[in-house]
C-alpha cells in the first residue's frame, strides 16, 4: 500500500486509543453493574446521552466544561440511585432477563424524553477553548482533545483502581462480587453497596457522554449504536471484569482504526468479527469467569 | 374476524364494480364543472420530519411566497392557488404514497417538492404514471436520465454534476491540482465524486485517493491521518447533513486545513448555523443560492423582501429558495397558457426564461433541467451584520448548457 508510513500508523494507533477509551469508560460502567448485580444494563447508552445533554444544559446557564466534568456525573449518577433504588431493586432475584426488559425499556423512555425536551435535531457542542487545535505527537499532529479524552479516562480508571483496592468500601464491593451472601450474613447491607455501585457505572457513562459530546456534537440517538460496541467490548474483556474491560476497549479501538486504514468499510464490521474469533477460541472472554452468566 | 371475511369479500366485490363504474364517469363530470371556480392546486411533500426538517420547513416558507404573489396578481383570472404541504418523512415510500393521495384525493394540479435524491425518483414515478407535472426541488443526476425522465419532469434544483464541477472548476484552479475525498458512501456521494471528477479532467488534477465512510457517521478520528498523510492540495468532503457538519469539526480538531484548503460541494446556511463558525472556517462550497447576493440582484432583493414581509424578517435558506422557484415557474406557465391543461403548461414551461431570484434560468428542452448559475461561497469571518450573514460569494458561475451532462450523454435523443 502505497504511502504507508511509520508515522501513519503511529497516528492511527493514536486514534484509536482514543476512540477506545471512550468505549472503556462506557464498557467498565456496564462491566461493574453486571459483575456486582448481574444486571445487564440496556439503559446505558441512555445515561451516556444523558451526561452530554446534562453538560449542554449546564453549559447553556452559565457553567464552564470544567465544572461539568464534576457536575454531570453527580447529576446522572443520582438519577442511576433513584433508578435503582425505585425501579431494578424490587427485581433482584427474579433472573437476569427481568433488569434486562426493564432498563431496555427504560432507555426508550429517556430518549423519548430528550427528544421532548431538547428536540429532535441535535447541537453543536464547542470544544473547550484550552484545548482546541491538534499538537504535534511526533508521528504527526493529533488533536489536544483527544488526547485529553485519553488522559481523562486513564484518571478515572486511576480513581476506580484506588477506590476499589485501597479503600474499605472497595473491599466490601469485591467480596460482594465475589459471595453476597456471606457478606450479608458478616453484617454487611449489600443492597446499599449495590445501590451505590449502580450509581456510579450511570455516573461514568455520563462523563464519557460529556467526553465524546466535543468530538461529534449531541443528539438524542447518540447511546444507541455506542452501546452495542459497548456490549462487545465488555463480552470480549470477560462479563463483569474490569481489567477486561479496559483491555478490549482499547484493542477494539485500535482494531477499528486500523482496519480504517486499510479498508474503512470493514471497520464497523471488523468490531463484531474480532468478537466473534474471541468467543470461538475462548467463550468466556478474556478475564471473564465461565457460566456467570448461566 | 376469520368468519367475516367471506362476506366482507362479496361486499368489497359488489362496492368495487360500482365503485369503478362511478370513477370512470367521474373524471369528465368533474373536469368540466372544475375547470371554472376550483382553486389550481399545488401538491407539496417534503420531509418536515427527519434530519432535513429544517430545510424542508423553510421551502414551505418560500413556496407560501410564491402562492401569496400568484394569488395577489389575481391568480389565473381570478382563480386562485393554493399550496398542499405534505410530510413525506424523507422516506421513498411515504413520499409515493403522500403523491398519489395528493393526485387522487385532493386532486392536486401539479406536484412540487422532495428533499432527496432518492425520495424525488419515487414521487416521480408516481407522477410520470398519473400524467401529471412534477417539478423537483432537490439534488440529483438521475432524474434526468432518460430512464427516469419523462415529459412531465422539471427539475428546478442544481445537479451534482453542475454543483460539484462549478466548486471543482473553482478550487482546482486556484487551490492546487492534488486531490483527496472523503466521501459519504451511497448515491449523493457518488455522484458528487464524479462530478468533481469530470470537471478535473483537462485541469491536469491528480486524485490521491477516495475514502468512504457509511451515512450517518459519527467519528472520521480513524480516517484523518490517512487522508492527512496523503498530503492534498484540497480536501473534498462530500456528505451532506449532520455527516458534513462533523467531519469539518473534526478534520478542523486534527490541523487539516493548516496544510489543507477543505471544500465541499454543497454549504449549507442551515449547516453553518447549526455548526458554528469554527468548524466551517475558511471552507469553500457550492450553493444554488445565498440571500446576501441581493445587494447586485434585484430579483433577489425582491424576494427576499417579500420573504421578510411573510416570515417575520428571517431570510430564505438556499434549499427553501427552490421552493420558491419549484412553485413560482408553475404558477408563471399556468398563466401563460392561460389554462392549467397538463400538455399546454408543459409547452409553456419549456418556453420560460425566468428571473425570480438567483439571476437567468430556463429549462432545457431535452431533460428540462433548469440552467442557473452556481455560487461559490466562503465563510465571513467578521463583519456580520446578523445571524444568517455568515457566507460571502467569491465566484458566480454563470449559467451554461456546457457544464451540464449532454442530453446524449442522459440517454436523451438530441
Amino acid at each position: 500500500m502505497a504511502g504507508l508510513t511509520l508515522d501513519l500508523i503511529g497516528m492511527q494507533l493514536f486514534a484509536g486509543v482514543a476512540l477506545g477509551a471512550v468505549y472503556v469508560l462506557l464498557a467498565i460502567g456496564l462491566s461493574l453493574i453486571f459483575g456486582m448485580l448481574t444486571v445487564v444494563n440496556f439503559a446505558h447508552g441512555a445515561f451516556y446521552m444523558l451526561g452530554a445533554y446534562v453538560g449542554l444544559w449546564l453549559m447553556a446557564h452559565g457553567g464552564n466544561f470544567w465544572l461539568c466534568l464534576v457536575l454531570v456525573p453527580l447529576v446522572v449518577g443520582g438519577i442511576g440511585l433513584a433508578v435503582e433504588r425505585v425501579l431494578i431493586r424490587p427485581l433482584y432475584g427474579r433472573g437476569i432477563d427481568y433488569p434486562l426488559l426493564l432498563t431496555f425499556g427504560l432507555s426508550y423512555i429517556i430518549v423519548e424524553l430528550v427528544r421532548i425536551t431538547f428536540g429532535k435535531s441535535g447541537f453543536p457542542f464547542d470544544t473547550p477553548e484550552l484545548l482546541q487545535g491538534a499538537v504535534d505527537i511526533g508521528v504527526g499532529y493529533f488533536p489536544l482533545y483527544r488526547l485529553f479524552v485519553i488522559g481523562a479516562t486513564a484518571v478515572i480508571l486511576f480513581g476506580l483502581w484506588l477506590f476499589l483496592e485501597r479503600t474499605s468500601f472497595g473491599l466490601i464491593i469485591r467480596a460482594g462480587a465475589r459471595d453476597p451472601l456471606i457478606v450479608r450474613v458478616l453484617g454487611v447491607n449489600v443492597a446499599q453497596v449495590w445501590l451505590i455501585v449502580f450509581g456510579m457505572g450511570t455516573a461514568i457513562a455520563a462523563f464519557a457522554g460529556l467526553l465524546a459530546a466535543p468530538l461529534q456534537g449531541v443528539i438524542p440517538e447518540m447511546g444507541g449504536t455506542i452501546l452495542a460496541e459497548a456490549f462487545v467490548v465488555t463480552v470480549v474483556g470477560g462479563m463483569g471484569s474490569l481489567l477486561g474491560a479496559v483491555l478490549a476497549g482499547i484493542l477494539v479501538g485500535v482494531v477499528v482504526s486500523m482496519t480504517s486504514l486499510f479498508a474503512p468499510e470493514m471497520a464497523k464490521v471488523a468490531i463484531f468479527a474480532l468478537m466473534a474469533l474471541v468467543l470461538l477460541i475462548r467463550p468466556q472472554g478474556f478475564f471473564g469467569r465461565a457460566g456467570l452468566m448461566s | 374476524m376469520t368468519s367475516k371475511t367471506p362476506r366482507s369479500t362479496t361486499l368489497n366485490r359488489r362496492n368495487l364494480i360500482a365503485g369503478g363504474a362511478a370513477l370512470a364517469a367521474a373524471p369528465f363530470t368533474f373536469h368540466t364543472a372544475r375547470a371554472q371556480e376550483a382553486t389550481i392546486k399545488i401538491g407539496f411533500p417534503v420531509p418536515l420530519t427527519g434530519p432535513y426538517g429544517a430545510e424542508a420547513q423553510d421551502q414551505v416558507r418560500a413556496a407560501e411566497v410564491a402562492i401569496a404573489e400568484f394569488n395577489a396578481a389575481g391568480g389565473l383570472g381570478g382563480r386562485k392557488a393554493e399550496l398542499l404541504v405534505r410530510d413525506d418523512k424523507l422516506n421513498p415510500g411515504e413520499a409515493a404514497t403522500r403523491a398519489l393521495e395528493l393526485i387522487e384525493n385532493d386532486k392536486a394540479n401539479f406536484i412540487v417538492g422532495s428533499l432527496s435524491a432518492a425520495v424525488q425518483l419515487a414521487i416521480n414515478n408516481v407522477t410520470k404514471q398519473r400524467g401529471v407535472i412534477f417539478n423537483s426541488i432537490s439534488q440529483s443526476d438521475a432524474i434526468n436520465e432518460v430512464a427516469d425522465f419523462s415529459k412531465y419532469t422539471f427539475h428546478e434544483a442544481l445537479t451534482p454534476h453542475l454543483t460539484a464541477g462549478a466548486v471543482g472548476r473553482y478550487a482546482f484552479s486556484k487551490f492546487g491540482k492534488k486531490v483527496a475525498f472523503l466521501t459519504a458512501d451511497y448515491a449523493y456521494g457518488h455522484e458528487m465524486v464524479r462530478g468533481f471528477q469530470e470537471a478535473g479532467k483537462g485541469m491536469g488534477v491528480e486524485v490521491l485517493g477516495d475514502i468512504r465512510h457509511p451515512i450517518g457517521a459519527t467519528d472520521f478520528s480513524t480516517l484523518l491521518p490517512r487522508l492527512q498523510s496523503m498530503k492534498p492540495d484540497i480536501l473534498v468532503i462530500n456528505n451532506f447533513g449532520r455527516d458534513q457538519q462533523i467531519a469539518l469539526k473534526q478534520a478542523t480538531d486534527f490541523g487539516l486545513k493548516k496544510t489543507t484548503k477543505i471544500v465541499v460541494p454543497i454549504m449549507l446556511l442551515t449547516g453553518r448555523q447549526a455548526a458554528g463558525l469554527a468548524a466551517f472556517d475558511g471552507v469553500v462550497g457550492g450553493t444554488s443560492y445565498y440571500w446576501g447576493i441581493e445587494d447586485q440582484l434585484a430579483s433577489a432583493k425582491s424576494f427576499n423582501d417579500q420573504f421578510r414581509k411573510m416570515h417575520g424578517g428571517r431570510v430564505p435558506s438556499d434549499y427553501g429558495a427552490m421552493g420558491y422557484a419549484g412553485v413560482r415557474t408553475v404558477l408563471q406557465a399556468v398563466k401563460n397558457a392561460g389554462t392549467v391543461e397538463t400538455d399546454k403548461v408543459i409547452t409553456a414551461m419549456e418556453n420560460l426564461k425566468y428571473d425570480y431570484y438567483k439571476g437567468p434560468q430556463y429549462f432545457r428542452k431535452c431533460d428540462h433541467q433548469s440552467v442557473q448559475s452556481v455560487l461559490i461561497i466562503e465563510c465571513k469571518t467578521k463583519d456580520m451584520r446578523n445571524d444568517a450573514d455568515v457566507f460571502q460569494v467569491v465566484a458566480n458561475e454563470a449559467p451554461n448548457e456546457a457544464n451540464l451532462r449532454s442530453c446524449e450523454a442522459l440517454g436523451h435523443k438530441a
